[in-house]
């Protein structure tokens, strides 16, 4: 946030609000705390989030998700490539809001956006390829058509990783709508604006609202009700730590929700990420179907 | 309906149905069953440390078969060490060399197929044929499959090369002893794991049966270890500290209490849990092969199937035709001695288990569904429950949401396919389900909605080693079989 005390023009302050339901609302608690650059001085208030902004955000989450998981791969890669572009545009202000989250400098942050661009890219590439990669043709022993697909799970909570503001949140955010699940994500508690201004650049990317949705505040207490809601069908804990990690791992065993862990070390979000990001939050479903026996006769079909 | 009784020489029912067979029991001579049994560890037959058994029973006759050991922690402990200790030279060897232990194995339970059939079926209380011709034939051909991959793991997908996990810790149910067992460990070993299994309190002969396997196939010491005992006993297992992984089969409860306990470790899990499978047939469906996929679909092994089409959903404009045949059709199974080679029909697996069904049906005909069974006389010793109809179902009851795991089939309308699928998909479960059209692109398109881990469309019911098999929402995670079921015990 530059400063222009002093001369010349006084800079406009921007509002950072929540992303829910394609929407941006404030959080229905009123409340907001103070977000700081890492050097402790303020950059801006975030909204506070409640127990009742995580509920909204997993029913606008819900309701987008047979649209979403509906859409032709084809078509949500489209959509996704577009974020690419749309990121890539806006490539500037997200170099200033990750330099000042996380303390780097101009070059560095710019290196950041630029990695969490390709891989938005990179995720974009795989919506119409998971399936021939991860499902396929079973060679049963019988006259059957057997096929395998992976399908989303559904509503997927994501708890961002809390040290890198865009690239682990794109990291994490990207596999989950990539394979057509919806996802309520809560934002990095420390640095949580590139987070809410990545959402203006998806409500400006054709993404249907609702299949990624943005809270802010502290994510013990978002996460907690996203953890146990029934609504909710899987969980990645990247952001918690441990003690965290494991209290709603437990509360997720109520509804069987799929759980991706948090890494034991400190990522490395600039690796290879491979495919198991999208294959936690995947089902597999298997249709059997006669193909008519074939005998000597060959007169079943 | 004929019911001969489990002792061939009290005479069946004779004269009421035109389909009274002569008894054709199969010998149970072919198979020695030990008055006693211990604890398989670190290849050993072994006493529980503190002495403790119980016995198992034959469900068809309540004859008691043998007197098996108790694991407790302190012989878990030593299970889980021996294994540990198996570990390291197993996971060593070449793919090559595991997959030769693979095939031993599956070509010896193809040798001893008939002896584990009749073993299987005096223990769990399943007929013969099914015993026969689908458990034990799955059971080797899942080692045969397996057997396959040990020595391919670096093109399952899996990245160059996948690493096992250590020690798996496996508990599997009653329903299909030997079959679950395979599922289970053939997947463990191929991959460069070593296993403590738990097989169920109520069917734990298959199992150690599967030992003398392990030794006449020279397994190495320790790689298998079968520990016996109940529920405690696998509390126990997967709450070990040394286990790597956690794989599971049975009821969703039990599920959620380990998926509660392994929270904050690494330990991987898997997860095949309850099911109330869904079968829609719509009003253009081959109505004579859909009676018979609704029979396999309930039936087969007295409805004690995970993923059984428990729910009868039918298109409201052919259901009464359809109930017809059905009633028609259930008229002519054969319930009784599961030794027969003609029965259709077995025991229910426990007295336990015969309580269960018996109380949640009584809750079906209170709750105002209407009850039918075929005419059908039950054995006067061993566990029995009549195939059973319930008409008149709402999706609000009882007998309509919760799994059953017994011969009990609800029947449901429907008008459009959009409310088949909404009912279809109304409960927490999300393992099998089953349509039933000829219209190729109504079968694909309701397919494509249904939200189950395996969909049977004008089939039910079938298995096989290549294909994965596991559920949606509350049935559990993971998948068993296939390239995918792999990703369970390798370190992806």
């Amino acid at each position: 946030m530059s400063d222009s005390s002093g001369q010349g023009r006084l800079t406009v302050l921007k509002t950072y609000k929540l992303y829910v339901g394609g929407k941006f609302p404030r959080s229905e608690s009123g409340r907001v705390y103070e977000v700081t650059d890492a050097k402790g001085r303020w950059l801006a208030n975030a909204p506070l989030s409640s127990r009742k902004d995580a509920r909204d955000a997993v029913v606008a989450a819900r309701k987008a998700v047979g649209g979403w998981s509906g859409a032709a791969a084809y078509n949500r890669g489209q959509v996704l490539y577009r974020i690419a572009e749309m990121l890539q545009g806006r490539a500037d202000q997200f170099t200033r809001e990750v330099a000042d989250a996380e303390g780097l400098s101009k070059s560095k942050a710019a290196a950041v956006v630029e990695a969490a661009i390709d891989r938005w890219v990179w995720y974009a590439g795989w919506t119409d390829k998971i399936a021939q990669v991860v499902g396929g043709a079973n060679p049963v022993a019988g006259p059957y058509f057997n096929h395998s697909v992976p399908e989303p799970t559904g509503v997927v909570a994501v708890l961002a990783p809390r040290e890198s503001s865009l690239l682990g949140l794109v990291s994490v955010v990207a596999p989950v709508v990539a394979t057509g699940n919806t996802a309520v994500v809560v934002a990095s508690e420390d640095r949580p604006l590139p987070a809410l201004s990545l959402a203006e650049v998806l409500a400006t990317s054709d993404v249907p609202g609702g299949v990624v949705n943005v809270l802010s505040g502290r994510t013990a207490e978002i996460a907690a009700p996203l953890a146990a809601h029934q609504d909710v069908n899987g969980i990645d804990l990247t952001g918690a730590d441990a003690a965290l990690a494991k209290d709603l791992e437990i509360a997720a065993a109520d509804n069987l929700k799929r759980v991706l862990r948090p890494a034991g070390t400190a990522a490395d979000w600039t690796a290879d990420p491979g495919t198991r990001r999208m294959t936690a939050f995947l089902e597999t479903k298997t249709v059997w179907h006669p193909t008519g026996a074939l005998g000597v006769a060959g007169s079943s079909y | 309906m004929a019911s001969p009784h489990p002792d061939p020489s009290s005479a069946p029912a004779a004269g009421r149905s035109p389909f009274a067979y002569a008894p054709a029991p199969e010998s149970r001579s072919v198979v020695d069953i030990a008055p006693s049994y211990g604890l398989f560890i670190d290849g050993e037959f072994t006493e529980a440390a503190d002495g403790k058994v119980f016995k198992t029973l034959a469900p068809a006759t309540e004859e008691v078969l043998s007197e098996i050991a108790q694991a407790g922690e302190q012989d878990v402990e030593r299970a889980v060490r021996a294994a540990r200790r198996a570990f390291e030279k197993w996971s060593a060897l070449p793919g090559a060399e595991r997959a030769k232990y693979l095939f031993r194995i599956a070509r010896i339970l193809q040798e001893r197929a008939r002896e584990l059939a009749v073993l299987e079926t005096l223990d769990n209380g399943k007929p013969i044929k099914e015993t026969r011709d689908f458990d034990v034939p799955q059971a080797a051909a899942h080692f045969f499959y397996h057997a396959g991959w040990a020595d391919k793991l670096e093109h399952a997908g899996f990245g160059p090369a996948p690493r096992p996990l250590g020690v798996a810790a496996q508990v599997i149910p009653w329903n299909f002893p030997l079959l679950m067992l395979a599922w289970k460990i053939a997947p463990a070993l191929a991959t460069g794991n070593t296993v403590v299994l738990k097989p169920a309190e109520t069917t734990p002969l298959s199992a150690l049966f599967f030992a003398d396997v392990c030794r006449q196939a020279g397994l190495p010491k320790g790689v298998v270890n079968i520990v016996t005992g109940d529920g405690t006993t696998g509390a126990a297992l997967v709450a070990h500290p040394e286990v790597d992984k956690v794989a599971f089969t049975g009821s969703t409860d039990v599920g959620k209490a380990i998926a509660r306990q392994v929270a904050g470790t690494r330990k991987k899990v898997t997860l095949e849990l309850g099911g109330k499978g869904a079968n829609i047939v719509f009003d253009d469906a081959p109505l004579d092969q859909a009676v018979e996929g609704i029979v396999t679909g309930i039936f087969f092994n007295q409805g004690q199937v995970c993923c059984a089409g428990s729910r009868l959903l039918v298109q409201e404009s052919v259901a009464d035709e359809l109930i017809e045949s059905l009633k028609r059709r259930l008229g002519t199974l054969r319930l009784g001695d599961p030794l027969d080679k003609n029965t259709d029909i077995g025991a229910i697996n426990s007295a336990q288990q015969l309580a269960k069904i018996r109380e949640l049906t009584e809750i079906g005909a209170a709750e105002g569904a209407e009850r039918w069974s075929p005419e059908c006389e039950l054995p006067s010793s061993g566990y029995w429950f009549p195939p059973t109809l319930f008409t008149g179902v709402a999706q609000a009851h009882t007998v309509a949401q919760d799994e059953i795991f017994g011969p009990v089939l609800s029947v449901l309308t429907f008008r459009t396919p959009d409310e088949a699928v909404a009912k279809a998909n109304n409960t927490p479960y999300g393992l099998s389900a089953g349509v039933w059209t000829e219209k190729g692109s109504r079968m694909l398109a309701v397919a494509d909605r249904l939200r189950a881990g395996v969909v049977w469309a004008n089939t039910f019911n079938k298995f096989d080693p290549t294909s994965p098999f596991g559920g949606y929402k509350e049935s559990g995670y993971g998948r068993e079989g296939g390239r995918h079921g792999l990703e369970a015990y390798l370190d992806v």
